[in-house]
């Protein structure tokens, strides 16, 4: 028997989770910079959507715009989903796991995070955003990177890999379930020609434009792209890949390291799985992506809590 | 004492009425010490500046800090690092690591009678209330046995040289005594930043301390199946020595753990809370003070603790380092009587000699201090960290009023001490590179036997002319190199 302590297993699955968060709203609001300019304000306000946080947004804010939807997920402190609070917890989760963690990983963390504090809105104004954005999505590949070559995998890097694979997943399905809806044509503009640029966005925030590209070659369809997202075999941020992982791991937990935790997660994510393999997405288009969409999110916070629960009790 | 020829960075030294680490005549290691200083001496100073300003850049990197919190923020800072480094001779270390074992033997001895019989109390070597009416005087530890008599399993004593060169205790750290992490990642960073400044000396090293202290703690563990499970307790990510901690059971390889990860069952043995239940824990390395380990019996509104954990200590099922109680021996009115309890109980002479202390309980010494309060250096007895003591020469007269009114109310609160020139060595400042006031704390491990970490952590006093080394007024650190012999 190894001897983690369930405190440190709950470290693990957070900072996994909060750096897996930084990496995609970096993502997602460079992408969104990008691809803005010539279309209305819509996408800005698609950011506040996507991080379901349209009540706290506007008690701050009138308006959904550049620099309003910038400054609350760049700068600021008191916004629990911004870049500087998601780092802050990051770091908060990696410091307690000091002894555990390689110092190399931890010196990556607390580097993000000091470097993260300089930045002023001044910082993000022009080409210094997508710099920015850029070197923090950086930064987060880096400290993949070095959990992949110093962390041991033993019973600890499973609740790493479990915590960002959840958090990979429930990004893509509120990304999703966003952005599909604003970027199909609008009814009276049926027929008009899609707009291409738009969905290559979508991707890209997703960081699967290329995956995407050598499945389905030249074809672009809203229901290509949504099904490449939520079934892929192989992309590893696709739904049906992430709750693989988590499953897979959750399966190694229980039989490699004999713990008695998870049997809930792992009957959740079995029902997840037959669903995931069971449906297309031309049926799910038919009866509900928003629906669909919704359900595997709630699924995944059932999952996190069952863990939680099973192996790291607060 | 001669001097030496010294040239380049270090053309315009002057170390002034005091002994220094570097440049004064020393009885070993001439040919090591003269390469130091050559290499140093043909240093240019913005090459020297440049790889300080890398070396603190890396320890802010590495979180190699102690955090000050303010009302909204945390600000992680670190010990202010002088790259330029202590120099200590394979003779000079033979005195010290003697006389810190043999100090730290007579503080066991001293704690287990405390704790026991109370010998040297009734022979009026030590006044009992000193030690009884001291509030870190456990009554809790009385008949209490400990594994191999060893009370205090890690101890930092606390050194100064005088303008002779000679090595004088100035304190004993018998509880938690923090500072060893820097000894060690300074000498990381120098032989990251200096590989040529420390080229082919014979520099004893120091990254065995997590070893040696592990072997200690399982030395102490009571019985286990297989292996003892040791684990250091912290009072968590938000105590500003927390890198200390890190540091410490990284360095193990053992668990860090906070009081919500351990309990005691109804069978008085400790556990920890792993992902696969309750597992049991031998050996605790605290970094908790007494006062906050067990709510049941200390301070009740204790969080930071461990319910139940003295019940457990007393049944013998589980190790506590340092022991309970230890604060009785370190104190700085029990610290003038340390000669005394070394000769009582090992019939020796002390090796380390005290720095000369008058009692200002006793009448004596109150009268002497009042009469030279303006030549000695006055401390109250229960602080550390160098708050609240009077330096007389270089105090105010308002100063000195305001003090000898505090001393006449309390007496028995301070002890004073002559004025020392304590040692300086070499220090890099923005300008240039200049003599600052040092201190070294070695670090003694004990288990069964005690191991003394070579050299130790020196403290640097910063600014010109103050002798204050404390990292909360203005102190920074050295790396320490103990020369072969």
């Amino acid at each position: 028997m190894g001897n983690l302590l369930a405190r440190s297993a709950g470290n693990l699955f957070w900072v996994a989770r909060y750096l897996e968060r930084v990496e995609n709203l970096a993502r997602t609001i460079e992408i969104t910079e990008t691809f803005s300019r010539d279309s209305s304000a819509r996408s800005w306000l698609s950011v506040v959507q996507i991080n379901a946080d349209e009540k706290s947004f506007f008690e701050k804010h009138e308006v959904a715009d550049a620099p309003s939807v910038i400054g609350f997920y760049m700068l600021d402190p008191d916004n629990p989903t911004s870049v500087p609070t998601s780092l802050q917890a990051a770091h908060q989760n990696a410091r307690a796991l000091r002894p555990i963690l390689s110092i190399e990983m931890w010196e990556q963390v607390n580097v993000m995070r000091n470097h993260w504090r300089s930045v002023s809105a001044s910082d993000l104004t022009g080409p210094g955003m997508a710099r920015l954005c850029r070197r923090l999505r950086d930064q987060c590949q880096v400290a993949e990177g070095i959990v992949e070559g110093s962390f041991s995998h033993d019973e600890g890097w499973h609740y790493y890999r479990i915590g960002k694979n959840l958090e990979r997943a429930d990004q893509i399905t509120r990304l999703l379930d966003i952005k599909y809806h604003l970027l199909l044509p609008s009814v009276d503009a049926v027929g008009s020609a899609l707009d291409a640029s738009q969905w290559n966005a979508l991707l890209r925030a997703a960081n699967g434009y290329q995956a995407f590209r050598r499945v389905y070659q030249g074809r672009l369809s809203p229901a290509a792209v949504a099904g490449f997202l939520l079934f892929s075999d192989s992309f590893p941020r696709s739904v049906t890949h992430c709750v693989r992982q988590i499953s897979y791991m959750l399966t190694q937990l229980r039989s490699r390291y004999r713990l008695s935790g998870g049997t809930a997660a792992e009957d959740k994510l079995d029902e997840m799985r037959a669903v995931l393999s069971d449906l297309s997405i031309e049926r799910i288009v038919e009866t509900g992506l928003h629906e669909f969409l919704d359900w595997v999110q709630t699924r995944l916070a059932a999952v996190a809590a069952d863990l939680r629960d099973g192996f790291f009790p607060d | 004492m001669g001097e030496r020829g010294i040239g380049g960075l270090m053309a315009g030294y002057d170390r002034g009425a005091f002994f220094c680490e570097l440049t004064s005549q020393r009885t070993s290691n001439e040919a090591e010490i003269a390469t130091v200083l050559a290499r140093l001496g043909a240093l240019d100073f913005a090459d020297l500046s440049r790889r300080s300003a890398d070396a603190e850049r890396e320890l802010f990197n590495l979180g190699i800090t102690f955090t000050v919190y303010s009302e909204r923020d945390s600000i992680d800072r670190i010990l202010p690092f002088d790259v330029i480094p202590r120099l200590i001779t394979a003779d000079e270390w033979q005195v010290i690591e003697a006389g810190v074992i043999q100090r730290v033997q007579a503080i066991n001895l001293f704690l287990h009678d405390v704790y026991h019989d109370q010998k040297i109390l009734k022979d009026g070597i030590v006044p009992a209330e000193l030690v009884l009416g001291n509030p870190n005087y456990r009554p809790e530890m009385q008949g209490l046995d400990v594994a191999h008599g060893t009370y205090a399993h890690v101890a930092g004593i606390d050194l100064i040289r005088d303008e002779a060169g000679i090595y004088r205790v100035l304190e004993d750290n018998a509880r938690t005594p923090s500072g060893v992490s820097y000894v060690v990642e300074n000498r990381t960073l120098m032989m990251r930043a200096f590989p040529d400044l420390m080229a082919d000396l014979r520099i004893r090293p120091v990254d065995d301390y997590g070893i040696r202290l592990h072997a200690a703690m399982a030395a102490v563990a009571p019985k286990a199946k297989g292996d003892p499970q040791v684990v250091l307790l912290s009072p968590g990510i938000y105590n500003s020595a927390f890198f200390e901690h890190v540091f410490l059971a990284r360095e193990m390889g053992v668990p860090l753990v906070v009081g919500a990860d351990l309990l005691v069952d109804e069978d008085d043995t400790v556990y920890m809370r792993t992902t696969g239940g309750l597992e049991r824990v031998h050996t605790i390395y605290r970094r908790l003070n007494d006062e906050f380990i067990d709510p049941e019996v200390f301070r009740a509104d204790s969080l930071l603790g461990v319910p139940g954990l003295m019940r457990a200590y007393r049944a013998g099922k589980v190790a506590l380092a340092n022991a309970v109680g230890t604060g009785v021996a370190d104190d700085k009115a029990v610290y003038a009587y340390m000669p005394r309890i070394i000769r009582y109980y090992l019939g020796e002479d002390a090796i380390l000699p005290n720095v000369e202390t008058f009692i200002c309980r006793e009448k004596e010494g109150l009268d002497y201090t009042l009469d030279r309060l303006d030549q000695l250096v006055v401390k109250p007895v229960g602080e550390s960290g160098g708050y609240g003591l009077l330096i007389g020469p270089k105090a105010s007269q308002a100063e000195l009023d305001e003090f000898r009114a505090k001393l006449k109310a309390d007496p028995a609160n301070y002890i004073s001490q002559p004025m020392i020139g304590l040692s300086v060595a070499p220090t890099l400042n923005s300008t240039s590179v200049a003599p600052r006031h040092v201190d070294l704390r070695p670090f003694a491990v004990t288990g069964q036997t005690t191991w003394v970490l070579p050299g130790g952590l020196t403290r640097v006093a910063l600014r010109e002319g103050s002798i204050v080394v404390n990292s909360s007024q203005g102190g920074g650190s050295k790396d320490s190199w103990v020369l072969g012999v």
